[in-house]
This record gives structure tokens, sequence and C-alpha cells, in this order.
């Protein structure tokens, strides 16, 4: 039977049929449910792995937890209680300029290295594609790799970075012990790992730019340094606004990096928002399950503004 | 500048970039007596395989879960991201726009808040710590950027070739299986790359649901190496390599499709 029914939404679809006749219409509905039950499990698994797990995370932030309740699920309900407490917490304020300083330096430092590289690889010369593709490495490999491997680079006593620096007269940097370098050093981490994917993407923006635009400017006398900022710089903003909004909304969330290589220490210097709602929640042994959930829900709301404005420059670029 | 010396500075450029993977290779095979040598060995002249042993000794029990759990996690994505691309794609379902959109915004929630609400669920259902739980947990990754890509891979393909299979008779699932799903490899071969990749590096949902666990994936296992015994960093960077090696073999094996994947709208956490 349904065998019979999908036979014939089939051959509407190819026929052309005047809309509004009753087979049309009946064809167009089984076209219908045959699209969504399709869907229907990828609905179905959105429903119950992207919005209740949402969804239990929201009602932890409204509602006053202790470990017990926690396990038995009767907390009260405490309203915006668990926001007041963590926009009161001393730790807000750091937290929040450790969040943007992060995400902002990280993000200048791989788009201009991704666009740099790009732009170098993007002339012909042997091995540009092999070479290219090695750059991928790093932003292929597990975040534990990277973290752990800068970790023991930066190692105060016997990193090769302190190491290096002593060769050229400058004295050790105790680079993740210290508060004053802790939140650098994993900024350097994190731009390590994010050029690739800079370069990657700038690089197909490269490739779209018709050489006849740079003929063009070679007639009229442009060279190097003019001819990028003339020309490959405005004709690469596109590609570039989308770059930066992903990173942006990808560096946001960064975890990884900074809760293995420093836990957000010392003393708080190079926590953010993320490692601070994980230390919240499970971080120590009397976990503040609410106030954790708040400062995710907080993260959240940063990571979905810049979504939709990367949505919304990716679809007015689209039309 | 001429050809061969862009050559030369393209090759010295990548040295810089790669020197943090040589150097957890050079550390993985130095000795315990010289890792705190000062200044340090740039090279292994006395190479050791003890950090190797150790991974052999304790750490495969790991590697086993994370390929279980990788492999599980491919499955899972394929299996759920395939028919969804498919109806995005060629059956225009109404109200299919909306869906794509929250599958967008889907992908930029981060995977700590994620793994959070997971940690409140799975306490109560009792599923904390088992393989099973943390495959679907990875699987949050995968899924969006799943659909995202079989809906375009499919977009792809011409219509003439679907409507020939409707005349045939086929409906909308032998069409699927037997007509886009065989000419959408490459699409169902990147989906799966990087769905276990993802899984395979996670450490987010590894460190809050399967914290405790018996059966843990090699994330974890050099989180706890790093966390006991700070002194055994050949050991640590050792497991580190054998951990590298899928990203390795992927980039080797199907570069290209690493390439599509990246900048078909790429997601990391």
């Amino acid at each position: 039977m349904a065998h019979d029914t999908t036979i014939r939404t089939g051959a509407a679809a190819t026929v052309p049929v005047r809309a509004g006749t009753a087979p049309a219409r009946r064809a167009r509905r089984t076209r219908q449910v045959a699209a969504w039950a399709f869907l229907a499990p990828v609905v179905a698994y959105l429903l119950a792995f992207y919005a209740y797990p949402l969804y239990r995370n929201l009602d932890l932030s409204l509602r006053h937890y202790t470990v017990r309740s926690f396990v038995q699920g009767d907390a009260p309900f405490s309203g915006a209680d668990n926001y007041r407490t963590v926009f009161g917490d001393p730790s807000f304020g750091p937290a929040l300029l450790h969040t943007v300083v992060f995400t902002g330096v990280s993000l200048v430092f791989q788009f201009a290295l991704g666009l740099a590289l790009a732009v170098f690889f993007a002339q012909s010369f042997r091995l540009s594609a092999t070479l290219r593709a090695l750059f991928l490495v790093p932003w292929l490999l597990p975040l534990i790799v990277s973290a752990s491997t800068w970790s023991w680079m930066l190692n105060s006593d016997s990193g090769i970075v302190n190491a290096a620096l002593g060769v050229v007269g400058v004295d050790p940097v105790n680079w993740l012990t210290s508060p004053q370098w802790s939140l650098v050093s994993v900024i350097i981490a994190n731009i390590w790992i994010g050029v690739p994917f800079n370069l990657v993407v700038l690089y197909s923006g490269l490739q779209a730019i018709p050489g006849e635009i740079y003929e063009a400017a070679a007639l009229d006398g442009s060279t190097g340094w003019s001819t990028f900022w003339r020309v490959t710089f405005p004709l690469l903003r596109p590609v570039s606004a989308i770059t930066l909004l992903l990173g942006l909304v990808y560096t946001l969330k960064v975890f990884d990096i900074i809760w293995i290589m420093t836990r957000g220490g010392p003393t708080d210097s190079s926590t953010t928002l993320a490692t601070w709602s994980y230390r919240l929640s499970f971080g120590s042994l009397l976990p503040e399950f609410g106030p954790g959930a708040a400062v995710g829900n907080l993260l959240i709301v940063m990571a979905l503004v810049c979504g939709l404005v990367y949505i919304r420059i990716q679809h007015r670029q689209a039309t | 500048m001429s050809r061969r010396l862009k050559t030369a500075a393209g090759l010295g450029l990548t040295a810089i970039m790669l020197f943090p993977v040589y150097w957890m290779i050079n550390v993985s095979f130095t000795r315990d007596t010289d890792m705190r040598a000062s200044p340090p060995h740039v090279f292994p002249f006395d190479p050791t395989l003890e950090g190797y042993r150790a991974v052999l000794d304790q750490q495969l029990p790991y590697l086993g879960t994370s390929l279980l759990v990788g492999l599980g996690t491919v499955l899972l994505t394929v299996v759920l991201s395939a028919p969804a691309g498919y109806s995005l794609a060629k059956l225009r379902p109404r109200g299919g726009g909306a869906l794509s959109f929250v599958l967008l915004i889907a992908q930029m929630i981060p995977g700590i808040i994620m793994a959070m609400g997971f940690y409140a669920i799975y306490l109560k259902a009792g599923v904390l710590n088992s393989t099973a739980g943390l495959i679907l947990a990875d699987s949050t990754i995968a899924v969006p950027f799943g659909v995202l890509i079989f809906t375009a891979f499919m977009s792809g393909i011409p219509d003439e070739l679907t409507a020939a299979a409707t005349v045939d008779g086929a409906g909308p699932l032998r069409t699927f299986w037997s007509v886009v799903l065989p000419v959408s490899r490459n699409a169902v071969v990147t989906v799966s790359l990087f769905a276990f990749l993802w899984a395979w590096s996670d450490f987010v949902f590894a460190t809050t649901l399967d914290g405790g666990g018996d059966h843990q994936p090699i994330t974890l296992g050099i989180y706890r190496y790093i966390g006991n015994n700070n002194q055994q960093w050949n050991a640590i960077m050792a497991t580190a390599v054998i951990a590298s090696i899928p990203a390795t073999l992927l980039l080797i094996l199907a570069q290209r499709y690493v390439a599509a994947g990246v900048t078909a709208g790429a997601v990391k956490d």
C-alpha cells in the first residue's frame, strides 16, 4: 500500500498538474508526509538531545540546588537568584574581561596570520599544496594533545620556550604559574590552533577572486602591497566577515585548552566564562550547579548574538 | 621572489608551525633522566621507548574505548543526518528552512553547556559513565554539521537523476537508498571523518559524563597522566603521539575531504 502511494507521489511530482485539483493536493500532501518522515529521526533527536538538555540547564539556573536536591530533583524555585549571585560574584568581572581579551586577541592574530599565509600560499610554487595541507595538523589534533604539548613547552624550568629565550638573554618566564602570563600562554596556544582554520577558509576565498581582476590591476600599474590593499582585501571582505564571526562563536566557547593548561588559574587569572561555569558545576567537592548553569546560559546568549549576526550577514551575501 | 625561494620560505613557515608537533615526538623518545636537562635536548640522540612501553601497558583500554566511541558516533551521525539531508535537499518539506536555521544555531551552543544539561539528565536516568551515553553526547557535536553537509551535497545531485528513478517506479525510500546515497559517497566520507575525529578528540563530554566510568576514552587517559605523574612526560607525550594518529591518517588519506569539510562551515569545540 505504502509503495503504491509513493509511486503516485513521485509521478505527480514530475508531471506538471494544475494546482488545486484533488489528486494534486493529495499528491502534494503525501510528498510532504514522506519529506517529514525522513526528517523525523533528526527532529526527535534535536528535541531529546538538544532542546531537553538546554531546558534542563535553564531549569538548573532557576532553582536553588544542593548536591542532595540535585539527585532527588526537588530543588526550590529561586527565580533569578542564581543570576544575581553570579553578577555579584567577584569572579564575574575578571571572567568576563578574560573572555573578551582571550577572544579578541586570539581572533586578531589568527586572522592576520591566516590571511598572510593564505596570500603567501595562493602564489604558485612547488610543494604549495602539500605544505598547506600540513598546516592543518594543529587544527586536527585533539585539543588535549595540543594543550599538554604546549604545557610542557611552556614549563618554567624545563620548557623549550624558556630555554630559547635564555639563548637571546631573556630571563625565564613563569608562563603557566604566574598570574601575569597565564592568560597570554593560553592565548598563544589558542592562536596556534586557530590559524589553520583561517588559512583554509581565506585561501578558498582568495581562489574565488577572478584572475582578470589582478591582471587589470597590474595593467594599471598596481603592484604588491597596493594590489593587496586596494584589490584583494576589499574583495575578500565578505569571506573575512564570515571567518571572523565563525571564529568569534567558536572562540567564545573554548574550554579544553584553558582548563588543561591552567585550570583557569593561578587565582582566576586565566578564568573565562566557560571555565568558570565548569568550575562552579564540576570543579570542586561542593558543586554549585545553579550558578554554574547561569554562567553557561550567559555564554549561550553571547554566542547566539554573534551567531545571529553571522547568519544575517551570510544571508545578505547569498541574496 | 623566485619560485625556489618561495618554496624555501614555505618550508620554513611550515617548520615553525609544526614545531610543537615535532617537540611532542621528540619528548616522547626522551629518557626520564634527560627530561629536565638544561638546555633541553632538541633531538633524542639517546632515544628510549619507555614512554611507548608505558602506553602499551596502561593506555590500551582507553584507546579501545575511544575507537568504539568514535565508530559509534560515526554510525549514529550518518544514520540520522543522511536521510534528513536528502529530505531538505530534494523533498522540499514545508518548514525545512526553519529546521536548517535551528541546525545552524545548534552548532553554536558551547559544548560545556550541553555537557551540564546532559549531566543532569544522565544522573537522574542512571546512565552516567556509560559508553552509550558518551556516544550519544558526542554525536551532538556532529549531527547538525552532518545534516548541513548532506543537504549541501545532495542539492547538487541533478533532479533528472531522482526523477528518472521516480519514473522507474521508485518511491522516496528506494530513491534515497539506491540512487541518492550511492552518489553521495563523498559526503558520507566527509561527515564520517569529522564525526570520528570530534568524538575521538572530545574532552568536555568525557570529563563530565564519563569521569568515573570503567571505560574511559584516551583524552581522559592523557588527562589523568598529566594529573598523576608530572614527571613522566615521555609517557604523556607518547600517548599524545598515539592519540594523534587518527588525525594524521585522515590528513594523509583524505586530504581533499578535510579541506572540503573545513570550508563547508567548519565547527570545532
